[in-house]
């Protein structure tokens, strides 16, 4: 198969995420009701505003800022570890950061999470990214590194159900946040508003520059440590900014929406498999597929069982499994 | 004439093994060298230490600078590495993985100017696989895989170039086609140093360093009668060179009898 035009996915998929956040505003408790056509011609309807601007589209908005975000750092883990199989949630990170925004609720005591203002949501995305950050280097201290596939994996499944275990025995002591914690470990965009859509927005902006400002070093690090040395990429200050993007990325999505398996799995390994592109092109290609996956997962989790809701990290999880079974198949790990 | 790269007293460890003792070499510009020895001598950690990619201390000098002195940009513009059994890239298209051997010449954020282009698709030429530049690394034969990765080292337009095992998965063919470029390269006034396990390949080299257990044993010219017998001596007398229609060719020697 010819690669695909990256410029062409790029705009693909941008029309994609556009009619999904048309789509995914037009999905409520009861299934499909396009409350914009509503508003056309009652434009004075205060409730259906308040639905639309107030749940709905920060909803939408969020979930695919989210997905992006894992989408993003799957691509960037993969390349600095050079490993195919090192997204944020087989790295642990994700883990670690449920263990750390389980340990901010309990210290601040705060409310279920759609009562979060700017302040507390910020504290919590800084909670999140610093366990995603332990868990990460956790995780690369058990492995020595990151040559070995399975020694990396392995560690990252310890890691992930050691820093588990430990969020279950926070909830355990503290049976206050059962309810918000569980949310989180299903996976859920039911708490976004739009003060988790600015977090989200700013870790992404971040994400990108920084991503990008190293992506052709992560290309010379596709050929190895040696040949991207020999080429003069600065191999530990890269590795580090690229660590902590990784762990800002997981750390900001994870305190917004819980875990969500396989995205940044998933994301990156279908941009390369539809475009070859250089690390320039596959980050934001892999963040606008990680964003249009979660999307569109989420619609289908609101969609499918209205006016039940099923947690969207169940769906990504079954998803993303099958994907990954496929991918195993197809090439050795 | 100032040597191509200068080392002195250079020593490494691997897992806290000295692989690496002591070891002072001049190697000339403009001349290809070829480094051989048994598995084991160091080879690899030379060229690594001699490009800066692996701890080490002693002095190294790369066209009369020391190594440590020159930013890692300036370095890469010096020294073009091509590694042994380079591994990954797989979803990169060949030009790409080419291009990135511009990377030293180009800005932190800029995009590939046209000198840039010129450079990779002369060097695809040069390796012969400009034809699947739009191939992915991946979909590549191990000999095509190494003729772009040849061409990434070649595209750097560095003066030196040092080689790991650059033969690996190289039909005779193109094993013959490498050795053009090598000397193409010497004879534009670069200098090549390889380090190879093909005895006879190597004595195609103008210069051969003999390695064995971290020590050069002997430096000398191919065409010398002491290298042949450094080299026979360097693998306890288990190849024996001759010379065969004008060529000379390394045989190998069966325990208790002699090549005819």
């Amino acid at each position: 198969m010819k690669p695909a035009n990256a410029a062409t996915l790029f705009f693909a998929l941008l029309a994609i995420s556009v009619a999904l956040l048309l789509v995914g505003s037009a999905v409520g408790s009861e299934g499909w009701e396009p409350l914009w056509s509503h508003l056309w011609t009652h434009a004075d309807d205060a409730q259906a505003a308040a639905i639309l601007w107030g749940i709905r589209v920060p909803r939408s908005v969020g979930a695919w800022l989210a997905g992006a975000l894992l989408g993003i750092s799957g691509a960037i883990a993969q390349g600095v570890f050079r490993n195919p199989l090192a997204d944020p949630y087989l790295l642990g990170s994700a883990s670690g950061a449920a263990f750390g925004v389980a340990i901010c609720l309990v210290v601040l005591g705060l409310a279920p999470m759609d009562a979060l203002g700017w302040t507390s949501r910020g504290v919590l995305t800084i909670s999140g990214f610093a366990g995603a950050m332990a868990a990460v280097l956790v995780t690369l201290v058990l492995a020595q590194g990151v040559q070995h596939t399975l020694r990396l994996l392995l560690s990252g499944v310890i890691v992930g159900m050691v820093f588990g275990a430990l969020a279950a025995l926070v909830m355990f002591w503290q049976p206050d946040i059962m309810r918000t914690m569980q949310a989180f470990l299903l996976g859920t965009t039911g708490f976004l508003g739009w003060d988790a859509v600015a977090l989200l927005a700013i870790a992404l902006v971040v994400t990108t520059v920084v991503g990008i400002g190293s992506s052709r070093a992560l290309d010379a690090l596709a050929l190895g440590e040696s040949t991207a040395a020999s080429l003069g990429v600065a191999l530990t200050p890269v590795r580090i900014v690229l660590v902590v993007a990784i762990a800002l990325a997981t750390g900001a999505a994870v305190a917004q929406v819980g875990l969500i398996a396989f995205i940044g799995l998933v994301a990156p390994h279908l941009m390369r498999t539809l475009a070859k592109p250089t690390h320039r092109w596959l980050l934001p290609l892999s963040a606008l597929a990680g964003g249009v996956l979660l999307l569109a997962a989420d619609v289908l989790a609101r969609w499918l069982l209205a006016p039940r809701e099923m947690p969207v990290g169940v769906l990504t999880a079954v998803i993303g499994g099958g994907y990954l079974i496929r991918l195993m198949h197809r090439r050795p790990m | 004439m100032t040597p191509a790269l200068l080392c002195t007293n250079l020593r490494a460890q691997l897992g806290g093994v000295d692989v690496l003792r002591g070891i002072d070499l001049a190697l000339p510009a403009g001349r290809w060298t070829a480094v051989v020895g048994p598995n084991g001598a160091g080879k690899t950690t030379l060229l690594k230490a001699l490009s800066q990619l692996t701890p080490h201390s002693g002095r190294v000098e790369v066209l009369g600078r020391e190594t440590r002195e020159l930013g890692a940009r300036q370095r890469a513009r010096s020294i073009a590495w091509l590694g042994q059994n380079e591994g990954g890239a797989a979803d990169l298209l060949a030009r790409d993985v080419v291009m990135l051997g511009r990377i030293p010449h180009q800005d932190w954020l800029g995009p590939a100017t046209a000198s840039d282009r010129e450079a990779v698709q002369a060097a695809m030429q040069r390796t012969q696989c400009w034809q699947w530049r739009d191939r992915p690394l991946g979909q590549l034969s191990g000999g095509e895989r190494q003729r772009v990765l040849l061409a990434r080292a070649l595209a750097v337009g560095a003066p030196v170039l040092l080689m790991d095992e650059p033969l690996a998965n190289l039909d005779p063919p193109h094993q013959a086609d490498w050795l053009a470029i090598v000397r193409a390269h010497v004879e534009a006034g670069g200098t090549a140093v390889s380090v190879l396990h093909e005895v006879t390949m190597a004595l195609h080299a103008d210069e051969m360093v003999l390695m064995d257990a971290g020590r050069v044993v002997h430096q000398g010219a191919c065409a010398n009668a002491a290298t042949h017998r450094a080299l026979e001596d360097v693998f306890n007398q288990r190849i024996a060179v001759r010379e065969v229609d004008g060529q000379r060719v390394a045989l190998p020697v069966h325990p208790g009898s002699a090549p005819r």
